[in-house]
């Protein structure tokens, strides 16, 4: 996949979205982009990764897969999470 | 005590697993497991760690063939893999993850030994020692539920007799892993032993589910949870065509189980079980909340709760559920005992989770709280509230991060000066919603 600019406010309506859907004690500009989502950074695991696919299939209109998709890297962190939600959404 | 074999089908050239969209004949199975048997080290324990179900089948034949016992712990953390080590000398770690990095002495699944040739099916000894499944206690060592294989056997068949699986009809495939007793029971020998056959992979996402199912021949059976069912009727487009969805870790709420035989036009049933004694009952829930148990089992009010016994369940076991009970085989499940907590099929009680956080060096006072259930099927996670000056939220939780399954990590987790604990040093529900509250306004 090409690298692409970061897109802050695509990956501020992220933060938003993650931490609202899983009720995290964080605010949305705390985030580090480049931090991982899971284990030592936002601390999720797969409960809420699949919770996260939820909302971005109903937000952005595309199903996340894993079996032609590194999951580790996509969820890796909020840049990464958002630089493929920005590749693979479906404008409505 | 009689012996069984070690699966049902009635060919060696049937299929008993079907992996990356190929069917893996019985006579492969054994035979590649028969190498493993070989090659595997001399020791009695075996921690199989194998995410792979195809090759779990594998090391669970192959450690049965070598009498070696196969510990199945739902979750290996850090700390999990040190108290084993301690309670079960010369256990090794068998894993098909190159990156896992424990204090067991580790082996990887070796690829590419050469099977030799096999034209019969083991039958192995009813009474030994198959599986140890492992539920955390109060004190935080793993405590051990030992599984005969007689016991698995006839649980196994049961559960086929119950759910209408057909030899040589059905694949199963589930989204829990095979670790768990519930998918040890209901996605491995479930399958084995009623001459089905299985799917190798655990499919994260729905639309990987969804995708696999349709890759699967013969009737579809998925096997999963109210967790991954609500995940699933989000899904839009055309469902893909199931025979049966099986259902257990926590009791559907019935709008769900409603929703689902309507969007997959199969029957849904749930399981009724624990690790201690395996499955032991099940109901279609759009009939109404009352359970069965399997023939030869009942339940039973005692002293201190409800017990199981009778079957396949060895001895008697008490159970953590509040039960209504109609009959010694028929009851309505009304909740879980005490501080008992159930977090997408994982279990705990609060006493261990606070004994865990209370071992923490730096924390000087700390209690989790289970917040009220929202919406049916959606996962309530935990509030922890610590009294601990010199730690910050980040280190603290780094260090829970050692000790406790990732579900039970709380969240959130609130640092506080002190907790308001009453005369008798107690926590009164109430003191700590209006700390969550007072907490909530001042952020």
């Amino acid at each position: 996949m090409a690298m692409t600019l970061p897109d802050e406010t695509l990956e501020r309506e992220v933060a938003d979205l993650v931490i609202s859907t899983l009720n995290l004690d964080v605010s949305p500009e705390s985030v580090d982009p480049e931090a991982p989502l899971y284990r030592e950074g936002l601390g999720l695991d797969s409960i809420d990764i699949l919770e996260i696919a939820l909302v971005v299939s109903k937000r952005y209109g595309f199903q996340l897969r894993a079996d032609n998709e590194d999951n580790v890297r996509i969820f890796g962190s909020l840049r990464s999470l958002s630089q493929h939600i920005a590749v693979n959404r479906v404008e409505c | 005590m009689a012996d069984f074999p070690f699966l049902t089908h009635p060919s060696m050239d049937g299929a008993v697993a079907c992996r990356k969209g190929r069917a893996v004949t019985v006579r492969e199975f054994l035979g590649e497991a028969t190498a493993l048997a070989g090659w595997l080290p001399e020791r009695p324990y075996l921690l199989n760690d194998c995410a792979d179900r195809y090759r779990f089948a594998v090391v669970f034949a192959a450690a049965l063939l070598r009498r070696q016992v196969s510990l199945l712990p739902p979750t290996l953390t850090p700390e999990t893999a040190r108290q084993l080590a301690a309670s079960f000398p010369g256990l090794y770690c068998l894993t098909d993850d190159p990156a896992r990095e424990i204090d067991l002495p580790i082996r990887l699944y070796p690829e590419g030994l050469a099977p030799p040739d096999v034209d019969r099916v083991p039958v192995l000894d009813a009474c030994q020692i198959a599986a140890i499944a492992l539920t955390s206690g109060s004190t935080g060592a793993p405590v051990p539920h030992a599984k005969t294989w007689g016991s698995l056997v006839r649980s196994a068949r049961a559960e086929g007799e119950r759910l209408g699986i057909a030899q040589g009809r059905h694949t199963v495939l589930g989204t829990v892993p095979a670790q768990h007793m519930y998918g040890f029971e209901s996605t491995v020998l479930l399958p084995l032993q009623n001459g089905a056959a299985f799917s190798a992979a655990r499919p994260f996402y729905p639309a990987d589910v969804c995708a696999e199912i349709e890759r699967l021949p013969g009737a579809a059976v998925l096997v999963t949870t109210p967790f991954h069912l609500r995940a699933l009727l989000n899904v839009d487009g055309e469902p893909p065509h199931i025979d049966l969805l099986v259902s257990a870790t926590a009791p559907l709420a019935p709008q769900l189980a409603q929703a689902a035989e309507a969007r997959f036009g199969a029957p849904l049933l749930e399981i009724y079980g624990c690790t201690e004694a395996g499955q032991f009952a099940t109901r279609r829930s759009v009939e109404g909340p009352e359970w069965r148990a399997f023939p030869g089992v009942s339940i039973l009010r005692a002293k201190d709760g409800f017990r199981v016994r009778g079957g396949h369940v060895a001895g008697e076991v008490r159970l953590d559920d509040v039960l209504e009970l109609r009959s010694p085989q028929r009851f309505v499940w009304l909740g879980r005992s005490g501080d008992m907590i159930n977090i997408a099929g994982k279990r705990t009680s609060l006493a261990y989770l606070n004994h865990q956080i209370a071992s923490i060096p730096g924390v000087v006072d700390a209690v989790f709280v289970m917040p009220d259930e929202d919406s049916p099927g959606a996962v309530t996670r935990l509030t922890a509230y610590a009294v601990a000056p010199d730690l910050t939220p980040a280190s603290l939780m780094q260090a829970l991060r050692q000790r406790l399954d990732p579900a039970f990590l709380p969240r959130p987790l609130h640092l506080v000066a002190s907790l308001p604990r009453n005369a008798t040093g107690k926590l009164p529900r109430k003191a700590l919603d209006a700390l969550s509250d007072s907490l909530r306004e001042a952020s």
